[in-house]
């Protein structure tokens, strides 16, 4: 009786078709990709049936969370040009290379008067201190430099984007307490911003 | 002529000279793998939903033209108070008996309510949301969303500043306050 003979078959496969897709794929991806901006502050946002999105450019957001207020400047255009105009307000220069390290900078929450040192940290340093950061002075009788930057920002985008309003979102952690938040809005009611966004996540009902 | 030698080594003398077949498969094991670990980064990195703006508008304070008579019976005052509960109250905050519900409750009041109105005299019902110091963030959002659910067609009036004594006593009273 002959013995039965295994039949040696090859495991190589043809990855001609899967490499194909996962290029595909690959594509697709990077071509929609916006890099996400590590958010400094723990945030988790509310959920709503809202449908319109949050537009891409002249808009700032506030983040607020844990009684903070972080400040994020959309347009890395808009962002030198508000620098530019907050040193002119507080006399401070800041050199090119501070002003092109801020225009890629995203939420930022530092007083004015650590701005310099916050521009020229590396990554890890920032995400250090922003665990520890006081966030933007916000008080409505004395420094009040959140109230600072959004004047000069709404002064920068106006100036670039032909007079285009700047649009506030406010981007509130779901378990910050509303007064918190009002003192932000009443800070922005006092420039006579009386419309704002709030940005909320999609929810399925 | 210009030729090709394509022969591996140098011919034997005499023999046919036979070109080496060279299998056109590449091994594709290692670009494939490439693929993947790329494609696994942009998917983590991308943000594929992007955030929805609800937009809000308060009413201005120093421009004190704008302040508007409203209807008492047309008003429906919601109060945000703490443990995500709502005071709600139609009309006047002294004659009236505000109702305590919950977020999920409030909608089918809202809807009742607007019917009622509607039914009644055919006007739209104006909403005045008033939250107050112990309301989260959330439940703004959640008030806003709930109008929005409810179709509000009128600009819900939101003041946080005119908080009255007689609201203010009912809520504490309900412990919400």
């Amino acid at each position: 009786m002959p013995r039965a003979k295994v039949q040696r078959k090859s495991t190589a496969i043809d990855m001609t078709a899967m490499c194909d897709v996962s290029f595909l794929l690959l594509t697709f991806f990077i071509l929609t990709a916006t890099a996400r901006q590590p958010d400094p502050l723990d945030i988790q946002i509310p959920s709503s049936s809202y449908k319109i999105k949050v537009p891409d450019k002249d808009v700032a957001i506030l983040s607020i969370g844990q009684g903070k207020v972080f400040y994020e400047i959309v347009g890395q255009d808009v962002k030198g040009k508000t620098l530019d105009n907050i040193g002119e307000r507080y006399k401070i220069q800041f050199t090119p290379e501070e002003r092109k390290r801020f225009s890629v900078l995203g939420a930022f929450g530092v007083p004015i008067s650590a701005l310099k040192s916050f521009i020229m940290m590396n990554s890890d340093e920032r995400e250090k201190y922003a665990k520890q950061s006081p966030g933007i002075p916000a008080d409505t009788a004395g420094n009040n430099e959140l109230a600072e930057w959004i004047l000069q920002n709404r002064k920068a985008v106006a100036e670039i984007h032909n007079n285009e309003p700047l649009r506030i979102s406010i981007k509130g952690d779901a378990r910050e307490e509303y007064p918190t938040v009002k003192k932000i809005i009443d800070i922005l009611q006092d420039q006579k911003i009386n419309k704002f966004s709030l940005i909320t996540s999609a929810a399925g009902g | 002529m210009a030729e090709l030698d394509t022969s591996s080594g140098g011919g034997k003398k005499g023999g046919k000279v036979r070109s080496k077949k060279v299998s056109t498969k590449v091994d594709l094991t290692a670009m494939v793998d490439l693929a993947f670990l790329l494609i696994t980064f942009f998917m983590l990195t991308t943000s594929l939903s992007k955030p929805i703006a609800m937009d809000i508008a308060k009413p201005d304070q120093q421009d004190n033209d704008v302040r508007l008579e409203l209807r008492a019976s047309e008003t429906m005052t919601i109060l945000l108070g703490k443990n995500d509960k709502v005071a709600w109250y139609m009309g006047e905050a002294e004659t009236a008996q505000p109702t305590i519900e919950s977020f999920t409750e409030v909608r089918k009041s809202l809807l009742k309510n607007k019917e009622d109105l509607y039914k009644a005299r055919g006007r739209q019902l104006v909403i005045v949301v008033k939250p107050t110091e112990g309301a989260t963030y959330k439940n703004f959002v959640d008030i806003m969303d709930e109008l929005n659910i409810a179709g509000i067609k009128t600009a819900p009036a939101i003041d946080d500043v005119n908080i009255l004594d007689g609201e203010k006593a009912f809520m504490k009273q309900a412990g919400i306050l």
